[in-house]
């Protein structure tokens, strides 16, 4: 279907350009003429057309490579023929060099125009047509909204579906940022409960007091500022369900509470004296290893029973590589219609530069690479310069060497020195820096003697 | 439906034009009728392609024809150009009127090669067939045995057949039934006249 794709002969000369268009028309293309750089910027504007012929000569202070560059600016994606009656080296080196794809000497032989055409065509018709299957290969690896070809993760979609309409505690395990909300989502909407409520409560966001309070609801006096009575999570999931997040942050006492929900599926508000029964199935999620958390007497081992009726274990990012590139193109088609920038496809290099880097924030953290990438690019295609925000990361993390046979206690003190030397001296900030409290922070600068 | 108006212009072999005449109306069912011979179009030759423009051509045959031609449709001896091409066929108003056929490029002895009247005789025909065809919306096709078919040197002018394929032939059918109610319509207000 050659009329789908349009175009433009920008030719200050009538009969050169009313001659081409009629050739280019005789072959069966939609075919617009500009007498000018400036009108052929403004009919860019209006209309996206796949090929520009342009005339290098052209009078009223605009000529062909000039106003190529502005078209560009509109539509980085058309592909622009230069044309000029004299060859020169140098014009065709600049041509080139500002973008042009093809650069012709007229008079040519008649048979170049029509393959030259057919032959953009046929490279715009393979993109769209790539675009298209890509899209179609992403919805087939979509369950609700989560994007994998991954065979763990088809492990797991399997799961959700068979436990979708159980009422069954599920603990769903991952790093942050692998996407345990979503399978929460999942499980939710893929079973009986889905036109019921899914309530999201992030454990590890609220003070003790706030969370309990944010959970079971209080009644009007229960603490100060409880100037109305008010329902917690579990009452608004009633019948649906409750996702709570970063399960494993919370403290002893709400442990208790929690297990008491999940043994009898009732609790009292704050302040409050009646029994509240609820319907509700609980989903938790934790990025921390809550066996771990058991042995150390820091979990409680049978709310951790409870938990752990389903487990389900999400691999990070960077065990399933191949998930990449579907996940970044997902969000270059969601996050272009939101940032209302036309972005298309990520290149061979930015996948490649995508593909080397860790991931240690995950899919989360892709995400937000894929809106920084679109936000400054200023093509159509996400490349590798775009993202070399994770290039400069990697090679801060690779900078890094570990020195043969050091003991721990040298590369520690090592360590410590240079963060209060890059801290001035401030050791508030060192130790917020090391991950350490203070009084460590003075213990470790007493043991090694280091000067401050 | 009108008339296919066929022309020379400048010195062309008449036994050519009553040829080629001869098979447009049996191609396309119009009557044909031979029309006023024009001199040798000096206002189109570029003087530093040693070519004559046309485009320009064109423009003027478009303005010259017939009233009542259907399509108009010239014949002539001098090599053509358009400024992008080192030369063309012949050129056409696409779903217009008027339509050119050059026949220099189309004999033997262009290319040094000794004279074939009948290879000559044979190309031209498609290349009037051809040209005609665009004046009735028909664009290049890319069946190349289709008389559609695009042809920048002889020998795509030889493979091709004399004769339109399916597709072409059914999009011209649409356009002749289009053109016949069109006849029929402006018949009956010119009676009522």
């Amino acid at each position: 279907m050659k009329t789908q794709w349009e175009i433009l002969v920008v030719d200050d000369e009538e009969v050169m350009r009313e001659s081409l268009v009629a050739w280019l028309r005789e072959d069966g293309y939609g075919v617009d003429s500009a007498a000018s750089g400036k009108s052929a910027i403004e009919k860019a504007g209006e209309k996206d057309y796949a090929i520009y012929f342009i005339d290098l000569k052209m009078p009223g202070g605009m000529d062909g490579i000039e106003s190529m560059m502005e078209i560009k600016k509109i539509r980085p994606d058309a592909s622009i023929i230069i044309i000029t009656a004299y060859a020169t080296v140098d014009t065709a080196i600049s041509a080139m060099k500002e973008g042009a794809q093809e650069y012709i000497v007229k008079p040519c032989n008649p048979k170049e125009i029509s393959i030259l055409v057919e032959r953009i065509i046929k490279v715009k018709n393979l993109q769209r047509e790539n675009l298209i299957l890509r899209k179609k290969l992403t919805r087939q690896y979509r369950f609700h909204d989560i994007i994998s070809k991954n065979p763990q993760m088809h492990d797991i979609f399997e799961l959700v579906q068979e436990i979708s309409s159980l009422k069954s505690t599920a603990l769903i395990r991952g790093e942050s940022g692998t996407g345990k909300e979503l399978v929460a989502r999942a499980i939710h909407y893929s079973g009986d409960r889905a036109s019921k409520p899914f309530v999201g409560v992030s454990c590890a966001a609220l003070a003790e007091t706030l969370l309990e309070s944010e959970l079971f609801g209080h009644e009007k006096g229960a603490f100060t500022g409880a100037v109305a009575q008010k329902k917690g999570k579990f009452e608004l999931a009633d019948g649906g369900t409750i996702f709570l997040d970063e399960i494993g942050d919370i403290s002893p006492k709400l442990q208790m509470d929690l297990l008491r929900v999940l043994q009898e599926r009732s609790f009292y508000r704050v302040g409050g004296t009646e029994e509240i029964t609820v319907d509700v199935r609980v989903i938790a999620a934790t990025h921390r290893d809550l066996s771990e958390a058991v042995s150390a007497g820091t979990f409680r081992d049978d709310l951790y029973y409870r938990l752990d009726v389903i487990n389900i274990q999400i691999p990070p990012l960077r065990e399933r590589r191949e998930d990449i590139p579907i996940l970044a193109r997902s969000f270059i088609e969601r996050l272009s219609h939101e940032l209302g920038k036309e972005i298309d496809d990520v290149s061979e290099g930015g996948l490649k530069v995508l593909m080397d880097y860790n991931w240690p924030g995950n899919v989360r953290e892709l995400e937000n690479a894929v809106e920084r990438a679109m936000v400054t690019c200023k093509n159509t295609i996400l490349s590798g310069e775009d993202f070399g925000f994770l290039e400069q990361n990697g090679l801060k993390k690779q900078s890094w060497n570990v020195p043969d046979n050091i003991p721990l206690q040298v590369v520690e003190k090592q360590v410590i020195e240079a963060t209060i030397k890059r801290t001035q001296g401030n050791i508030k900030e060192a130790a917020s820096v090391l991950g350490i409290d203070r009084s460590t922070l003075y213990e470790k600068i007493k043991k090694y003697e280091i000067e401050r | 439906m009108g008339k296919i108006y066929v022309s020379m212009v400048g010195a062309v072999n008449e036994d050519v034009v009553t040829m080629i005449a001869r098979h447009v109306r049996g191609m396309f069912g119009f009557e044909v009728e031979m029309y006023t011979s024009f001199p040798d179009p000096d206002y189109a030759f570029e003087e530093s392609r040693r070519q004559f423009s046309s485009a320009l051509m064109l423009q003027n045959l478009a303005r010259v024809r017939p009233p009542d031609a259907a399509k108009f449709l010239a014949i002539t001896e001098a090599d053509l150009f358009i400024p992008m091409v080192t030369f063309v066929y012949g050129q056409a108003q696409l779903a217009g009127k008027a339509a050119l056929v050059s026949l220099a490029r189309l004999s033997q002895e262009f290319y040094g090669l000794p004279p074939d009247k009948e290879l000559k005789m044979r190309r031209a025909r498609k290349e009037a067939a051809h040209e005609l065809g665009h004046t009735f919306g028909l664009v290049h096709c890319h069946d190349r045995s289709c008389l559609m078919s695009l042809s920048t040197e002889v020998l795509q002018i030889d493979v091709k057949s004399e004769d339109f394929c399916r597709s072409c032939w059914i999009v011209l059918e649409e356009e002749l039934t289009e053109l016949r109610k069109e006849t029929k319509k402006n018949k009956i207000l010119e009676f009522r006249r």
